[in-house]
């Protein structure tokens, strides 16, 4: 099997470009999330960022996280959304409430929190590379969750109770 | 060689992360500031995963898992409170809720 | 880092030829999957017009069996309208959504493979060796209920984007019935993990090998089957649980406004899932390919053929299901899914946690089975309890105030 070897390559080339394409449709995805005027759109184009965000785990290394981001976020997370936005709004179309007057100020601070964060980030990671060679298992976060960090999962696993709990009061018809 | 950057992850992040302080910042409608908020939990989540993968340790991972359990339990709360301001007001629009004001 | 490490195919160099075998199976599972839509539908038609002593379709090819053909090309032909008042992108993106999760899916699942004596390992030409499934990742199950939580998108924006009533209460209606059994069909899949220790599918099946006993039906104590075979009846929005497109109801439900080759996708689509749904009951719980290998020199006909033979058992009962059962009405439908399967799927998985520690701390098994049917017993209890006191509260108030919002379901 020597003779027609296609991997012969750096492996390192192809996980850069799935990076900076992916990059590239996240980023411009959110811009479209907090600027488009139809609501169901803008839980569409969230769709496609999460998505992007399930595949830069995946691109970590981080199989488990990024299947369990697709199926907690775009599975239920959006499909909420998507059912909260049913049950108010459903009408078809753009919703001019959404355009507002804010939008200056909120750019600036959008803007210089990205500078500084560029910065500081910049400034401490210079050239810092990651060089993981192999994906966490499932089987290892299992450990680690119920070993490591049993004390944080109850808390989340209560958390949950409350927030389910919670929903239902605050959501009922009395 | 090619290497791979801790930076380009953590730029990344912080590019989610501010469109999301904006959209936060911007939007009126309800339904839309939750989802600049879940903008921002995932621009965190590549934070913590990057950092997991730069170490070599699992924690970032786990913690990860955590901060989606936790927005799952945060949309449904906040959609929860978006309907009840539905039904009572007829409206999504956070300015409009201002009848504490007195 | 290697993704897909576990297929033998991708151990040591990718070359030519690995490349060819990959493009091989992607192509030969599309058209099998394909190929098996074009019979599922013919089979459908024909076995439930068999069951209400009809004759069924009958002209085009012998017995009919071209008539999906038929009326492929006949919706390929008419006219695409899209209502004044869709969301054209939307609406033409939504059949594509439901149909891609359908074709993902049937990639995770061994078609074949001899796993009695070879670990399921298939011999190519060119000395390569393979299992017989496009993909093997190590999520292998976890990427099935994603994508099955996928398929909701795709109703849902179809109801949505069509700009019309009926489409848009059917795909509430979607949305809420399949994110609540997609829960039930978690805890199902969860006892089959607990079973065989691994989420690849191959594995899944490996662990299965070895005798009827040793599938995950039985290995497993049945209700996990059970559980999976209703959410996932319901998850298809087949009858009895198709309140999605109920016709008396809401006109066509969510595929209301659609037509011509869009109509088709949805279709198609609808059928894919049945046989995808179909082929992961038989790799979770059916132990996949495994079966006696009759003839020695056939070691590679007998697995795909008991794959087959198992499937189409499936695929016959889920027609069987939409020619007997009526459907349910939706508040009963919700009460299933979470008052039933929830609470049954959880306690059965829970049991079965118990008996895998208790085999590693060596515990006493009857003592394991008593202690559990104590807590069903009383966690049951209070479950009915609580679910009667709910009952007794509406109907008190809704005599009460018979106007208020207590009587009626949203």
């Amino acid at each position: 099997m020597t003779d027609a070897v296609i991997l012969a390559y750096d492996p390192e080339v192809p996980r850069q470009i799935a990076f900076f394409l992916i990059a590239a449709v996240m980023v411009f995805s959110a811009f479209r999330v907090v600027t488009t005027k139809n609501v169901v759109h803008a839980a569409l184009y969230l769709v496609l960022v999460l998505a992007g965000v399930a595949a830069q785990f995946i691109l970590l290394g981080a199989e488990f996280v990024g299947v369990t981001q697709v199926l907690v976020y775009i599975g239920a997370v959006i499909v909420l959304f998507l059912f909260g936005i049913m049950l108010t709004r459903a009408e078809l179309g753009d919703d001019e409430s959404v355009a507002t007057e804010r939008r200056g100020m909120a750019a600036l601070t959008g803007v210089l929190l990205f500078g500084v964060m560029t910065y500081a980030v910049v400034d401490v990671f210079d050239d810092q590379t990651i060089d993981r060679t192999e994906a966490s298992t499932t089987g290892q976060i299992g450990d680690a969750i119920f070993k490591e960090y049993i004390i944080p999962f109850e808390a989340v696993s209560v958390l949950l109770l409350a927030a389910l709990i919670g929903a239902i009061v605050i959501a009922r018809k009395d | 060689m090619t290497e791979v950057y801790l930076n380009q992850f953590l730029i990344l992040a912080a590019v989610l992360f501010s469109i999301g302080v904006y959209g936060v910042l911007a939007r009126r409608n309800g339904v839309m500031v939750l989802m600049s908020i879940e903008l921002i939990l995932n621009s965190v989540n590549i934070n913590l995963v990057a950092f997991s993968a730069f170490r070599g340790t699992l924690g970032g991972e786990v913690f990860a898992l955590f901060v989606i359990a936790v927005a799952a339990a945060e949309v449904g709360v906040g959609l929860a409170l978006v309907l009840l301001l539905y039904r009572n007001s007829k409206t999504i629009d956070f300015s409009e809720v201002d009848a504490m004001k007195g | 880092m290697m993704l897909f490490a576990a297929d033998p195919l991708l151990v040591g160099d990718f070359g030519w030829d690995t490349l060819a075998i990959m493009l091989g199976k992607v192509v030969i599972a599309f058209a099998l999957l394909m190929l098996s839509v074009l019979f599922m539908v013919w089979f459908e038609r024909k076995v439930v017009s068999d069951l209400q002593n009809r004759i069924g379709p009958n002209r085009a090819g012998p017995w009919g069996l071209l008539q999906t053909l038929a009326d492929g090309i006949k919706l390929f032909f008419k006219e695409d309208l899209v209502p004044n008042k869709a969301d054209r992108f939307v609406f033409g993106l939504a059949p594509y959504l439901s149909l891609i999760p359908a074709f993902l899916t049937f990639a995770i699942v061994p078609v074949g493979g001899d796993f009695t004596n070879n670990n399921g390992v298939v011999p190519m030409p060119g000395g390569e060796q393979t299992y017989l499934q496009v993909a093997d990742p190590p999520i292998g199950v976890l990427l099935f209920l994603a994508m099955s939580s996928l398929a909701v998108y795709g109703i849902m924006l179809a109801g949505w984007s069509s700009g019309s009533k009926y489409p848009l209460l059917g795909s509430v209606r979607a949305s809420a019935q399949m994110v609540s059994y997609e829960a039930a069909l978690g805890l199902a899949v969860v006892a089959v993990l607990i079973q065989s220790e691994s989420l690849s599918s191959h594995d899944i099946v490996a662990a299965q090998q070895g005798g009827i006993v040793n599938w995950n039906f039985f290995a497993t104590g049945v209700v996990p089957f059970f559980v999976f075979l209703i959410a996932g009846t319901a998850e298809l929005n087949r009858p009895p649980f198709d309140l999605v497109e109920a016709e008396q109801e809401l006109v066509g439900g969510f595929h209301t406004e659609y037509s011509s080759i869009r109509f088709a996708l949805f279709f198609l689509a609808e059928f894919m899932n049945t046989v995808t749904m179909s082929a992961i009951i038989v790799t979770l719980f059916l132990g996949g390919p495994n079966g006696p290998i009759l003839i020695d020199s056939l070691g590679w006909f007998f697995p795909t053929f008991w794959f087959m033979l198992k499937l189409f058992v499936f695929l016959f009962t889920f027609v069987w299901f939409r020619a007997t059962l009526p459907r349910l009405r939706y508040d009963q439908l919700m009460d299933l899914g979470w008052k039933l399967l929830i609470p049954i799927s959880l306690g059965w998985v829970l049991f079965l946690g118990a008996q895998s520690i208790g085999r590693d701390r060596g515990w006493n098994s009857i003592a394991i089975v008593a202690v559990t049917a104590l807590v069903f017993a009383v966690a049951g209890s209070l479950l009915v309890a609580a679910i009667n006191t709910a009952k007794a509260d509406r109907a008190r108030a809704l005599e009460e105030d018979p106007e208020g919002a207590h009587g009626r379901f949203t």
